[in-house]
């Protein structure tokens, strides 16, 4: 072998533990899980003793309700609460870039959220919404007014589901927001206040729009990881009541212990993976677009 | 159309004073340049003046009107900013017509406007094209277009032809002049360049530290600087100093440094008098020099040849000076030659306050 030819290999030589690692620890298990998927296998059985159904898991899903009612609330809950953290996280951002005093200390403890483990924020959030010793309910009674079933009615659970988990993740939005804000070109914002530029108008006409490349990144992080989502509801609801908080990763926990599907498990888990594929595609598409757009642009900007 | 004054202005930034009592008036329709070295507070009197600085103390009045604490968009006026300031996610005519749109006149009138000054600039070409497509000089006549467009009373410029090359800078220059003759507003100009202060200034106000040390027309502060600060920083090449003595000799007053004795002129003697034997600064514009028998020998170390001119490094007294001399024949290094002084032409300085004697 030549030197040169040495030299190129290099690189892959001290790649090549963290592939093998990679490839036992993520592409093992997923291999492994697709092929599950095409099995009618009970948790008592050895892999090898399951019988081969094809795609029946597959189309089973499709027609049980329940699971296409757990799509439905899996992407309910996404949408409401990637949206409502949008706006919030990006409202306080703007609220709070600004230097006043005690603004940074401020800015630290509205992040503490995101720092305490999914399973204490459940924990906490559930004695917070206990029907009588929760502080909501202590409180709402000692003001006069009548109790909430916070988690004993279908809607009301999702919406204390999806507070919890606004609570938790606004921070987030609002950490990255706040960095995009403050890394703008002050002085495009300086020149449109000059030009007669209003705060909304400031924040309409120039402060979102070049914020947009961190937002719509932004965007995306937080809607896969909302897919994703289990410790917090398992411990506050565990789906319920009834089916009105079970997203998709109760249910395939579900299917695999309470039914004893796991076959039906794997194809769910398939589908999950297949839509937080897609939209990492999507992100690392735009990702792709905006390095081509910059590259042009460096292209334009040194032939002139 | 206003004039503008500043009236004990003054600007902290925490326990740091860097602008602590400014005063300053602008004539209607005049252009003011502040010219000083960097870090003096040219550009914080301009954004004080623009509202993008709060102010200390004291009052910026444009008009009747005590615009101190108003909003920038209250002020009635345009800017241009040594970065440009583009809005990089709009295309040029966006750019250029953002400040109208805001205002809510017409599309049509707002688009015949863009494109009027559009063509003033040759930017017709590049209305659609992002800020990022463009090179620095068409940036740099975006960011002008974007303040012409709107019809402000004050047009306020900060370094705007820092960030091009020479040549560049040179063309804009002589536009910029011309625009200023066509639009007769007020303009506040800010450079730390003496050369366009002097070529675009009605006025140029001289900054050092936050203070003003000399407002006056470019003649005033190249024929008659207030101090030595004034009489280094305005010129090119740059005035020479030497130290010297102020005696009287045969009933003539002259400057006596090491090896030289210049004579001054009589209409000086009145005022000179109260310096008479002290130590005084001397300052010659290496212009001031000419070459011809009967002046001082003086050797020739270095020259740089420019064209038409050529500038001489020489030594007097010990002290290096510059000359600066027509190159009808090039006169090299390694020679004597012989150079008069122009005794109007000299400046005399107080070595302790610096002012101008
Ligand atoms: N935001 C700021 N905070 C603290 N000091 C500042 C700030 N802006 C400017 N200064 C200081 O004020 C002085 C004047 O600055 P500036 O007006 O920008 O000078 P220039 O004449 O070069 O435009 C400088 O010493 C600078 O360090
Ligand atoms: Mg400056």
């Amino acid at each position: 072998m030549s030197i040169a030819r040495t030299n190129r290999m290099t690189p892959y030589l001290f790649l090549a533990p963290a592939g093998l690692v990679l490839l036992f620890a993520l592409f093992y298990p997923i291999c492994y899980m697709i092929y599950a998927s095409f099995l009618d296998w009970n948790p008592s059985q050895r892999i090898g003793e399951a019988d081969f159904v094809g795609l029946r898991n597959y189309t089973k899903l499709f027609s049980d309700p329940s699971f296409r009612e757990s799509m439905w609330v899996t992407l309910k809950f996404a949408g409401v609460v990637v949206t409502l953290e949008m706006f919030l996280g990006v409202g306080l951002a703007l609220l709070l870039d600004r230097n006043i005093r005690g603004m940074s200390l401020l800015r630290t403890l509205f992040i503490l959220p995101m720092m305490i483990a999914p399973i204490v924020v459940g924990l906490m959030w559930r004695y917070m919404y206990h029907p009588t010793v929760g502080i909501f309910n202590k409180t709402l009674k000692s003001w006069g007014f009548d109790t909430i079933p916070w988690l004993s009615d279908g809607n009301w659970a999702f919406a204390s589901v999806v507070i919890a988990d606004v609570w938790q993740w606004t921070p987030f939005i609002f950490i990255l927001s706040l960095a995009a804000l403050q890394s703008l070109p002050t002085s495009a914002v300086e020149a449109s206040k000059i030009d007669g530029a209003s705060g909304w108008q400031q924040i309409i006409y120039i402060k979102l729009p070049l914020m947009l490349p961190v937002l719509i990144v932004t965007f995306l992080l937080r809607l896969i990881d909302s897919f994703k989502v289990l410790e917090v509801i398992l411990v506050m609801t565990n789906g319920g009541p009834g089916l009105s908080t079970e997203i998709l990763s109760l249910r395939i926990n579900r299917t695999a212990s309470e039914f004893r599907e796991l076959g039906e498990a794997a194809a769910m888990s398939n589908l999950l993976l297949i839509v937080l594929l897609l939209l990492t595609f999507a992100m690392f598409i735009y990702n792709k677009a905006q390095d081509a757009r910059a590259a042009r642009l460096r292209a334009v900007e040194e032939e002139a | 159309m206003p004039e503008i004054r500043l009236q004990q202005l003054r600007k902290d930034y925490g326990a740091v004073n860097v602008i602590e009592n400014l005063n300053l008036e602008m004539a209607d329709g005049e252009f003011t340049v502040l010219v000083g070295p960097s870090g003096c507070g040219k550009s914080t009197t301009l954004r004080m003046i623009a509202g993008l600085e709060s102010v200390t103390g004291g009052q910026i009045v444009i008009g009747d009107r005590d615009v101190s604490k108003l909003e920038p968009k209250e002020r009635d006026l345009a800017m241009v900013f040594q970065d440009y300031a583009l809005y990089p996610h709009m295309n040029v005519a966006k750019n250029m017509s953002f400040a109208l749109r805001l205002a809510r006149m017409n599309k049509s009138d707002i688009e015949k406007r863009v494109k009027e000054v559009a063509a003033t600039l040759d930017l017709t070409a590049y209305l659609d094209r992002k800020p990022a497509e463009l090179s620095g000089g068409q940036r740099q006549r975006v960011a002008m277009g974007r303040a012409l467009v709107r019809d402000a009373g004050t047009f306020l410029f900060d370094e705007p032809l820092s960030n091009l090359d020479a040549k560049l800078r040179g063309q804009m220059r002589a536009e910029l002049a011309l625009m200023s003759q066509r639009i007769r507003k007020n303009m506040i100009y800010v450079t730390h360049d003496q050369v366009e202060a002097m070529t675009l200034g009605d006025k140029i106000v001289v900054m050092k530290f936050g203070e003003i040390m000399q407002a006056g027309t470019p003649e005033q502060l190249y024929r008659n600087p207030a101090n030595k600060f004034v009489a280094g920083f305005i010129g090119s090449p740059t005035m020479n100093f030497l130290a010297a003595e102020l005696i009287e000799e045969n009933g003539v007053l002259s400057a006596k440094g090491q090896g030289f004795s210049i004579p001054l002129p009589d209409a000086r003697r009145a005022s000179l008098q109260a310096h008479k034997d002290r130590n005084i600064h001397l300052g010659i514009r290496p212009s001031s020099f000419t070459e011809g028998p009967g002046g001082l020998k003086m050797p020739v170390i270095l020259s740089e040849y420019i064209g038409a001119q050529s500038v001489l490094i020489s030594e007097l007294g010990g002290q290096q000076v510059a000359i600066e001399v027509n190159t009808v024949v090039p006169i090299r290094a390694g020679e004597e030659r012989e150079f008069k002084v122009q005794g109007d032409e000299i400046h005399l300085f107080d070595p302790q306050t610096e002012a101008a004697l």
